[in-house]
């Protein structure tokens, strides 16, 4: 007779590993699927963790995983055609264990934490992909993968944005392009002395750099840069429906950032060495979908446990906590030896404990208020042209600054929409 | 770094190509698609306008599944591609 397991997690990214850890850990039957060669080979993300839910997990992690760099200063500019204003934030701690966050390589990373998992106790297969869902009657009761049945108590469903098995358990509705950002990213690599002279860094200090700018062209999103160890992680997020409605492709967003003189300036003599583009779930609260029902639970991106607020994109802290969740419920559920529908409704209270519906709550408006164009063009127009007349020196008799705010307001936009704008942070941000 | 195309970009990156054919597109829906929407959403140019028709081509996809998104006339037969096949991240 075939294995019946306790628990099925499908995909092994952040909340996949998370919760099959925690499932292995409490004695849990636990197998993670993973379509991937390996856990990563299938992910990519910006990107740096943050937040204490790893090391929750694991005490000193960063002394074993394959961290890049960990991140000590955060850095914000808006570009024009070709100006940049900076702001940047540093602090003693973020130079100091338990760090705040870290720049991290999936391919490596995911793979470390699947082995983490594993060690736990769970059974890893990789280069298996759940094709479908099997069903006693209405409750789910395994999975279909490689042209088998694994039957099991309960599935997790870890699989990321595309979740099939959540549109197969009928638990959620179309995606819809206005709901997603779509990332492309470049990993350029760079000799270490060099990036880390153009960078200003020292040992394994990193930056995370998010640009807004007249380079979307006044489509939702912006650009990032990571530093990695020997490379640099160089993207754009950009709203997919607007895309389409602009006819222009992410990757023109990426040239056209790559292209301005700030920016080509930090990545020149770079060597690319891949090319890659994933979607991210950002208008948070309003797109969860069903999160359990007989024998299955959601979690991470396939839940859109996404944090977007146009500073900050956080998904893998939310993966993680999710994830955490979801095996606590399936424990309790174990405990009763029920994991119906009714057994399992512990999850969403967990989660509301936790701050991944918190969070996600208090700004359930964000996402509404980044598709104003203003913030993606004039914005930053308007900044950079009163930063240029304040600092540029042309002999001529000086103007109050406030007269200078005026005049580059101008044609820009009106008084009474910024305070509609400045009304509407409050009420998102 | 000078500007690439997206061709080129693709190069650098490890696939294990499968002989099956994971993406498709029903030509004669497409046919009478003015707003090609897939041309802007696909990051690995998988589809192209040649004179008045879309052609597709699977082998680049990075299995990011903007273009079944964007496509409101359901002319995409997408699926992921078999098990171990397809993009394979080094850095990710
Ligand atoms: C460009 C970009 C930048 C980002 N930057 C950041 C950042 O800086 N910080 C941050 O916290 N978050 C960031 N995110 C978001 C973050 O990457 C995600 O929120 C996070 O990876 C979600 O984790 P997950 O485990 O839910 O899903 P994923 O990481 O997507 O993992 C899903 C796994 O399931 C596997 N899988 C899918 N289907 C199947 C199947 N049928 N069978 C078997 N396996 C399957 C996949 O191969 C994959 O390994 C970024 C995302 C993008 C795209
Ligand atoms: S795939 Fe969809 S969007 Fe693209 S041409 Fe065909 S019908 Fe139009
Ligand atoms: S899944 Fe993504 S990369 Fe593949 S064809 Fe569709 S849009 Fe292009």
């Amino acid at each position: 007779m075939k294995q019946r397991f306790d628990a099925i997690v499908v995909g092994a990214g952040p909340a996949g590993c998370t919760c099959g850890y925690s499932l292995a850990k409490a004695g849990l039957e636990t197998l993670i699927v993973e379509r991937g060669k390996f856990a990563g080979a299938k992910n990519m993300w910006g990107g740096a963790f943050y937040g204490p839910t790893l090391f929750q997990l694991f005490p000193r992690f960063w002394e074993e995983a394959p961290i890049e760099r960990y991140i000590h200063r955060h850095r914000f500019s808006l570009l024009t055609q070709d100006s940049s204003l900076s702001a940047e934030f540093t602090t003693k701690k973020f130079g100091e264990p338990p760090y705040n966050g870290f720049s991290v390589l999936r391919a490596k990373f995911d793979h470390w934490f699947a082995s983490k998992a594993e060690q736990a106790g769970a059974i890893i297969a990789t280069g298996l992909q759940a094709e479908d869902l099997l069903w006693d009657r209405n409750t789910v009761a395994g999975i279909k993968a490689g042209g088998d049945e694994l039957p099991a108590s309960v599935v997790i469903a870890c699989d990321g944005v595309n979740s099939d098995l959540t549109d197969k358990a009928g638990l959620r509705g179309k995606l819809l392009p206005r709901d997603i950002k779509q990332g492309v990213k470049e990993v350029i690599q760079i000799p270490r002395h060099l990036l880390e002279q153009r960078f200003n860094l020292s040992g394994e200090e990193g930056i995370a750099w998010e640009f807004i700018g007249s380079f979307t062209r006044g489509i939702p999103g912006g650009a990032f840069i990571y530093t990695n160890k020997e490379s640099l992680s160089v993207g754009i997020v950009a709203q997919l429906s607007a895309l389409c409605e602009k006819k222009i492709g992410a990757n023109d967003l990426l040239e056209n950032f790559k292209q301005h003189p700030s920016v080509a300036a930090l990545l020149a003599g770079g060597n690319l060495v891949e090319y890659s583009a994933h979607l991210i779930p950002t208008s948070g609260k309003a797109m969860i979908p069903t999160l359990y029902s007989d024998g299955f639970l959601v979690a991470g991106d396939a839940a859109s446990f996404v944090l977007a607020t146009g500073l900050t994109l956080e998904g893998a802290n939310f993966a993680i906590a999710s994830g955490t969740a979801a095996a606590e419920a399936v424990i309790r559920a174990k405990q009763k030896r029920d994991f119906s529908r009714k057994s399992l409704s512990c999850y969403p209270e967990l989660l509301k404990q936790s701050f991944v519906l918190k969070d996600l709550k208090t700004f359930k408006k964000a996402s509404l208020f980044l598709e104003n164009s203003r913030i993606y063009s004039q914005y930053p127009e308007l900044a950079c042209d009163l930063a240029n007349k304040i600092f540029t020196n042309d002999g001529k008799p000086k103007k109050k600054i406030w007269k200078l705010l005026k005049n580059s307001m101008k044609d820009r936009v009106a008084f009474s929409e910024i305070l509609r704008d400045l009304i509407q942070i409050k009420r998102a941000l | 770094m000078s500007s690439a195309s997206i061709e080129d970009k693709l190069a650098n990156n490890k696939y294990d190509i499968d002989k099956e054919v994971h993406v498709s597109i029903r030509e004669d829906i497409c046919k009478k698609c003015d707003e090609h929407y897939c041309l802007y959403a696909c990051p690995a140019d998988c589809f192209k306008l040649t004179e008045d028709h879309i052609t597709f081509s699977y082998e680049g996809c990075l299995e990011c599944g903007s273009c079944k998104i964007v496509c409101d006339k359901d002319a995409i037969d997408w699926t992921l591609p078999r098990a171990g096949f397809g993009i394979c991240y080094q850095y990710g």
